[in-house]
C-alpha cells in the first residue's frame, strides 16, 4: 500500500486557512467567550493570525517546523493571554518530530500524527491541564487519541482524520456540561454549566481545517 | 462606524496608540523600553533599572487604566507589562520588563492572579532567569472575595493598587528582594475586595458591549473583565448595594472590631465621585458600626474596566509596617502623595 504523504503545500495551505478561520469566526469566539470568559477570544486569535498573514510569504519557504515555528512565535508574542501561549506553543512544538526535513518536504501521516501529539503535549504542560476541565483539551485530547487509535488499526488516514474531527466536536459539546477548573471560566462554577468552552470551539474549527485540506488521495 | 460611545481609531490600533499617548503625556515621569523583546509593550520608569533597588514589575491586560501603567514613576513600579484588552502581555514583553528593571536585585512581578498572565509572565521570568541570571519573584493578587472559596484561585481586582504600593514602597527602602516579597504577600494576605457592575464594559474590536446586561439591572460581585459575579437583579440604593458588597468582605477576612483598614472605593470607569462618595459614607457608616477604624480613605478611578458602570470596595488590614508603606511618598502620573 502507498504511504499516505501530507505534502509541504498541505502545511502551507492550512496556516493560510487558519488567517481566514481567524477572520471569519472573530465574533462567534467572541460571543462564546462572552458567555463565560471576557470576551477577547476571537479579537485575540484574530490579531495573531493578521500578524502570521503578513509574514506567510516569507515563512513559507521554510521548513514545516521552522514555518510552524514561525507562526507560534507570532501567537505567542501577539496574541498573550492564555491562547498565545498555549496556541503558540502549540504551533511552536508543532513540526519537532519531523525537524530533520527539508523545505521541501512535507510528513507522512504517521509523522503527522507525531506532530499532533508533540503540540497536545506542550498544551497540557503549559497550562497544566488535562481534560475535563473545559478547555481546548476536551478537543484535543480526545480527537488526536482517535486519530491514533484508527491509523493504528488500519483506517486510510482522510477517514482516521474525519473520526478524530467527530471525537473532537464530541469532545467540544461534552465542555457545556463541564464546571471549569481551569481558566477565567474557573470562577464561574456551576453558571458556566450550559456554555460551550471558546478555547474547545476554537480547537475544533481548527481541527476541522487540518481535516479539509487533507488530499482524498 | 462602531456604535460605541468610545473615540478610537482602529481597533487593532488602541492599545499601542494608547502607550504612543501616555508616554509622550508624562514623559516626565515614564519611557518606553527600548528593547526589542519589549515589543513596544513594555513603559519603564526613566530612572528604571538605575537606583540600588528591586525593580518592581507591574503588568497585565489594558483596559483597566489607571492600572496598570499609571503607577509607574518614582518609588512605585518601575516597570509595566502592557498586553491586549483584557489579556495578558506575551512572555517576552514579561522577561525585557525585568531586564530593564534590575540593577542586580533581581525583580518582583505583581499582577492579579488570572491563568494568561500567569503563564505569560512565568515564561518570561524563566527566561530572565535562564539569559540573564535575573532572579524574579511573583506575587499574585487574589483579592475579590467572590471569585472563589480557595484563596488561591482567587482573581485580583482593585486590591492589585494597595499590593503594588506596598510592594513598590518597600523596594524603595533597598530592601532586598525576599523583604519585598514578603512585604507584598503580605498585603496580599490583608487585603479583600468585591465589586457591583451596572453595564458591561464596550469593546472597541467588537464595537459593543462584552456581555448584555439589561437597563436597570445590576450584577454584584462581577469581576473587572466582566466576569459574572453573585446575583444579579435591580439596581439598588448606594446603601443596599454597600451593605450587600461589605458583609462577605468583612466576614471573609474576616475584619473585627478593634481593627484599622485602609479603604478603597474605586470606579470601574463610568461611575462618578458623586455616587462613590455616597459609597464611601456607607462604607464608613457600616465599618463604624462593627468597630473598625478607617485609617485613610482613596475614592476614585484606580482599577477600572474601561466604561463599565460599576464600582469595588477594597480593605486592607493595617499593621504599622503596612501603614507606613502605604504613607511613605511616591510619584507618579495616577498616583502621588507626600
Amino acid at each position: 500500500m502507498k504511504e499516505y504523504i501530507l505534502e509541504k503545500e498541505y502545511f502551507v495551505q492550512v496556516i493560510r486557512d487558519l488567517i481566514v478561520l481567524a477572520e471569519n469566526r472573530k465574533e462567534y469566539f467572541t460571543e462564546l467567550d462572552s458567555a463565560i470568559g471576557d470576551g477577547d477570544h476571537g479579537m485575540n486569535l484574530s490579531i495573531g493570525f493578521r500578524e502570521v498573514n503578513k509574514n506567510i510569504e516569507a515563512w513559507k519557504e521554510l521548513s514545516v517546523k521552522d514555518f510552524y515555528k514561525n507562526v507560534g512565535t507570532a501567537l505567542l508574542d501577539k496574541v498573550g493571554g492564555s491562547s498565545g501561549p498555549l496556541y503558540g506553543s502549540f504551533f511552536m512544538k508543532f513540526g519537532l518530530p519531523i525537524k530533520k526535513k527539508g523545505p521541501e518536504e512535507g510528513a507522512t501521516f504517521a509523522e503527522f500524527i507525531e506532530m499532533m501529539e508533540t503540540g497536545v503535549a506542550i498544551i497540557k504542560k503549559r497550562g497544566k491541564s488535562t481534560t475535563g476541565e473545559k478547555t481546548m483539551l476536551d478537543t484535543f485530547v480526545p480527537a488526536v487519541e482517535t486519530m491514533k487509535a484508527e491509523y493504528e488499526k488500519g483506517t486510510p488516514a482522510k477517514e482516521a482524520m474525519a473520526k478524530a474531527v467527530e471525537a473532537g466536536k464530541e469532545g467540544l459539546e461534552s465542555t457545556r456540561n463541564i464546571v471549569a477548573t481551569k481558566g477565567r471560566a474557573m470562577r464561574l462554577g456551576e453558571r458556566a454549566i450550559g456554555h460551550l468552552d471558546p478555547g474547545a470551539a476554537s480547537a475544533a474549527e481548527i481541527l476541522e481545517i487540518f481535516y479539509n485540506d487533507m488530499p482524498d488521495v | 462606524m462602531a456604535k460605541i460611545k468610545r473615540l478610537f481609531n482602529d481597533p487593532y490600533d488602541v492599545v499601542e496608540e494608547m502607550i504612543e499617548g501616555y508616554v509622550g503625556a508624562h514623559k516626565d515621569y515614564v519611557k518606553m523600553c527600548d528593547l526589542e523583546e519589549a515589543q513596544g509593550r513594555v513603559v519603564v520608569a526613566k530612572d528604571a533599572g538605575t537606583k540600588d533597588k528591586v525593580g518592581v514589575i507591574i503588568g497585565g491586560g489594558s483596559g483597566h487604566e489607571p492600572l496598570f501603567i499609571g503607577y509607574v514613576g518614582e518609588d512605585f513600579a518601575d516597570g509595566v507589562v502592557i498586553g491586549n484588552i483584557n489579556t495578558s502581555p506575551s512572555p517576552d514583553p514579561c522577561y525585557a520588563a525585568a531586564k530593564a528593571c534590575d540593577n542586580g536585585k533581581g525583580c518582583i512581578y505583581l499582577y492579579g492572579n488570572y491563568a494568561g498572565d500567569v503563564m505569560n509572565f512565568d515564561m518570561g521570568a524563566e527566561k530572565a532567569d535562564e539569559e540573564d541570571d535575573i532572579r524574579v519573584e511573583t506575587v499574585l493578587v487574589t483579592d475579590d472575595v467572590v471569585s472563589s472559596d480557595n484563596i488561591p484561585d482567587r482573581r485580583g481586582i482593585a486590591g492589585d493598587f494597595f499590593v503594588f504600593k506596598v510592594a513598590g514602597a518597600k523596594a524603595a527602602t533597598g530592601a532586598d528582594l525576599d523583604e519585598v516579597v514578603a512585604a507584598a504577600e503580605k498585603a496580599n494576605a490583608n487585603t479583600r475586595s468585591m465589586g457591583v457592575a451596572m453595564s458591561s464594559a464596550t469593546l472597541p474590536s467588537k464595537g459593543g458591549p462584552i456581555f448584555d446586561m439589561e437597563d436597570g439591572d445590576m450584577e454584584i460581585g462581577m469581576g473587572i473583565h466582566g466576569e459574572p459575579g453573585v446575583r444579579r437583579g435591580k439596581i439598588d440604593t448606594a446603601d443596599k448595594v454597600i451593605d450587600e458588597i461589605m458583609e462577605p468582605i468583612i466576614k471573609d477576612l474576616p475584619f473585627v472590631e478593634g481593627d484599622e483598614v485602609y479603604v478603597l472605593v474605586n470606579s470601574l470607569g463610568a461611575t462618578p465621585l458623586i455616587d462613590l462618595h455616597i459609597c464611601y459614607r456607607r462604607v464608613a457608616q457600616v465599618l463604624e458600626e462593627k468597630g473598625i477604624k478607617v485609617y485613610k480613605a482613596l475614592v476614585g478611578p484606580f482599577a477600572c474596566s474601561m466604561d463599565m458602570a460599576g464600582m469595588s470596595v477594597t480593605l486592607m488590614k493595617l499593621d504599622d509596617e503596612l501603614k507606613e508603606l502605604m504613607d511613605a511618598p511616591c510619584d507618579t502620573p495616577y498616583f502621588t502623595q507626600k
